[in-house]
This record gives C-alpha cells, sequence and structure tokens, in this order.
C-alpha cells in the first residue's frame, strides 16, 4: 500500500522480511544500515527484548534517491520469528507492498521455515494480499554454515512461484543487497502497473 | 475497507488543505509538533518544532503503537481505541484516529493542556475528514486513478538507484 504524494513527489513503499526464529532478518537491516551512506538512510530502530530477540518489529526507512523525479523511500521492517509472537508478527504486514522471506539453510530448521512460510501466507490473505501475486523474493540465510540444506533441495521446498531466490550470509553482506534490490524491482515494477 | 481504496493518492490542493488545518491545530492547541501518519506508518504531513525529532522513526512507532493498540481492542471486544494519550515528564502525545485510517498525533508539554489538545484535537478531526471525503468523492469521479509515474519505469532506473 504505498502512499504517492503527488504535492511533495515522493513515494514510500514498505517491504516486510518475514522468517522463523533467528534465521536473520534483524542481521539482514544491520547489515544494509551499516553499508549505507549516512544521507541515504534514518535510524534503525529495534523494538527488542534485552537479549536482542525481535519483540515487535525493527524499522529502516531508506531514501534511495529519485525515480522519475520523485523521491523514492523504502521503509524495511522485520517481524519478530518466534512462534508466539504471532499476534505483533501480523500487524506488521499491514498495507505491506513487497515480502522478503528470509529461510534458515540449516537442516533441522526447515521445519520451521515451512511452518512460517504457511503463516505467511496466511496472514497476508487475512491483509487481502495474495502470496501469488505480492511482489516476493526468497532468500536462503546462513550458507557458511556446516549443515545445510542443498541450495536445489530448499528451492524445491520453498520456492513457490518461480521466485528470484537467492543464497546468503546476512552478517556478512553476501546476498543482503541483491535480495534488497530484487524485492525493490518488483515493487517498482508492481506499481508501474498501477 | 478503507474510503480511500488501498492506494492513497494526495495532490497539491489537498496537500494544503491538510498543511492549513495542521498549522490552525499547532496554534490553537498551543502544540510542539503536530503530525499526521496514515495507519501504515507513512508521513502524511507535519508541522512544528520538526528539527529536533526523527519524523520518520515517530510515524513508523506511532504506526506500530496503534496497530498494536487496536489488536488489543479486538482482544477485548472493542472496535478501536480512538485515543491514546502518553504523559511524560516534560512532554506528552496524543494520538488520535481520523475517519479509520489515518492518525493524528499531538505533542506538548506544559504550555497547553490535555482539555485544550482534546478539544481542538476534535475540530481537527472533523476538518481531516471533510479533506478525506472530498479526496475520496474526486477519485470516484475520476474513476481511474491517474497514470502512475512508475508506469514507463525501466531496469536501468531501477540500478541506477542502487549505483553509488
Amino acid at each position: 500500500m504505498s502512499f504517492i504524494n503527488y504535492a511533495s513527489r515522493e513515494i514510500n513503499c514498505k517491504i516486510v522480511y518475514y522468517g522463523p526464529g533467528l534465521c536473520g532478518k534483524t542481521a539482514n537491516l544491520q547489515y544494509i544500515y551499516d553499508k549505507t551512506s549516512p544521507q541515504a538512510k534514518g535510524q534503525l530502530i529495534s523494538l527488542a527484548t534485552e537479549t536482542d530477540r525481535t519483540l515487535f518489529f525493527d524499522f529502516l526507512p531508506l531514501d534511495l534517491g529519485t525515480v522519475r523525479g520523485f523521491r523514492t523511500r523504502f521503509h524495511l521492517y522485520t517481524v519478530p520469528g518466534q512462534v508466539f509472537y504471532e499476534a505483533s508478527r501480523k500487524l506488521i504486514l499491514k498495507g505491506v507492498d513487497g515480502v522478503v522471506f528470509v529461510a534458515d539453510s540449516q537442516r533441522e530448521r526447515m521445519d520451521a521455515n515451512l511452518e512460517l512460510l504457511e503463516n505467511l501466507k496466511n496472514n497476508l490473505r487475512e491483509h487481502g494480499f495474495d502470496i501469488m501475486t505480492i511482489p516476493y523474493v526468497l532468500q536462503f540465510n546462513k550458507r557458511d554454515l556446516p549443515n545445510i540444506v542443498s541450495y536445489d533441495e530448499m528451492y524445491r521446498l520453498l520456492n513457490i512461484k518461480g521466485e528470484p531466490t537467492f543464497e546468503a550470509v546476512a552478517p556478512q553482506g553476501m546476498g543482503v543487497f541483491e535480495t534488497l534490490k530484487a524485492v525493490a524491482k518488483l515493487v517498482l515494477q508492481e506499481l508501474s502497473k498501477k | 475497507m478503507s474510503m480511500l481504496g488501498p492506494n492513497l493518492v494526495m495532490y497539491e490542493e489537498e496537500f494544503e488543505r491538510i498543511n492549513s488545518i495542521l498549522g490552525r491545530l499547532w496554534v490553537d492547541a498551543n502544540a510542539k509538533i503536530v503530525f499526521l501518519v496514515d495507519k501504515n506508518g507513512q508521513q502524511i504531513a507535519a508541522k512544528g518544532d520538526l528539527e529536533k525529532v526523527d519524523t520518520t522513526s515517530l510515524a513508523s512507532l506511532t504506526a506500530g503503537n496503534v496497530a498494536a493498540t487496536d489488536g488489543l481492542a479486538r482482544l477485548i471486544g472493542e472496535k478501536e481505541f480512538s485515543i491514546l494519550f502518553h504523559e511524560g515528564e516534560r512532554d506528552n502525545i496524543h494520538i488520535s484516529i481520523v475517519a479509520q485510517r489515518l492518525i493524528l498525533v499531538v505533542i506538548f508539554d506544559e504550555r497547553s493542556s490535555l482539555g485544550l489538545v482534546r478539544l481542538r484535537v476534535r475540530k481537527a478531526a472533523q476538518e481531516l475528514e471533510e479533506v478525506l471525503n472530498d479526496m475520496a468523492n474526486k477519485a470516484a469521479q475520476q474513476g481511474q486513478a491517474p497514470v502512475s509515474p512508475f508506469a514507463e519505469i525501466t531496469d536501468e532506473d531501477i540500478d541506477n538507484l542502487f549505483s553509488e
């Protein structure tokens, strides 16, 4: 639900990073924050518990410059991944323009990935969105760990509609900007259809 | 259902009307800052002493706050809590929902009072609702939304955004 302001020539888009607990959603935002020039970013806000688990959301506003004379801003959000934060997680999807699903590549987390993916589909539907049509990108995070599932197997398990899929090691930045760029592109392309 | 459809599109005329409503509220309520956000956390307009605060974060956290409070309301069988008030040592925040989709925030200190703010907010909220109604009517009359400025966006445009 992008907000186009013709008066101030601005467009704001909301992108949500979704995925199971500890999959690296916040790490994605943290890396983007660290690597973006100060003029292009706002504060990174983290509503987290004392042990740094996301409680409500992280928020990072990015100003990427102008497209066709419009200042283009992306508001990046993460959701809390832990199962019992379901009520808060659902709230963050309100008015979303694009979704990144961050999957944990470790074998023992495949069930958690599948569960949260199902959860994402349902919560999108409750907000009136369809995962088959909304701008959507998939990321396989933690590719540097030893006990990971192969790319092909994860793709078979988690890829829904041939969405762009990236391998990532979020704390080191591998795949982070590729993922962001892909979802931003889909969001802007979607806007161009309206 | 929202009265404006999924995408909020605002033009110069409405933007100016909204700005002048906020300006009047700012003066009449003796407020430090007055701002308007949509429920998704996008800032629409603001007035007042804005240099000292990060308005983007303010907008996002306000929307998160309202969303969480809406969730609480539904849990106990209320439609919404239309007014939230946070009292601090120096500054206070008054948050109210306008036309079910916008959030009007007033930040004030001891130079004003909750009673005055509530009174002035009520009037401003009515005026803002009129603007929203006019926007909805305009959109309905025009039928189709205007051609998106992004209609002819190219891959190159998008790549340029990310090149630094």
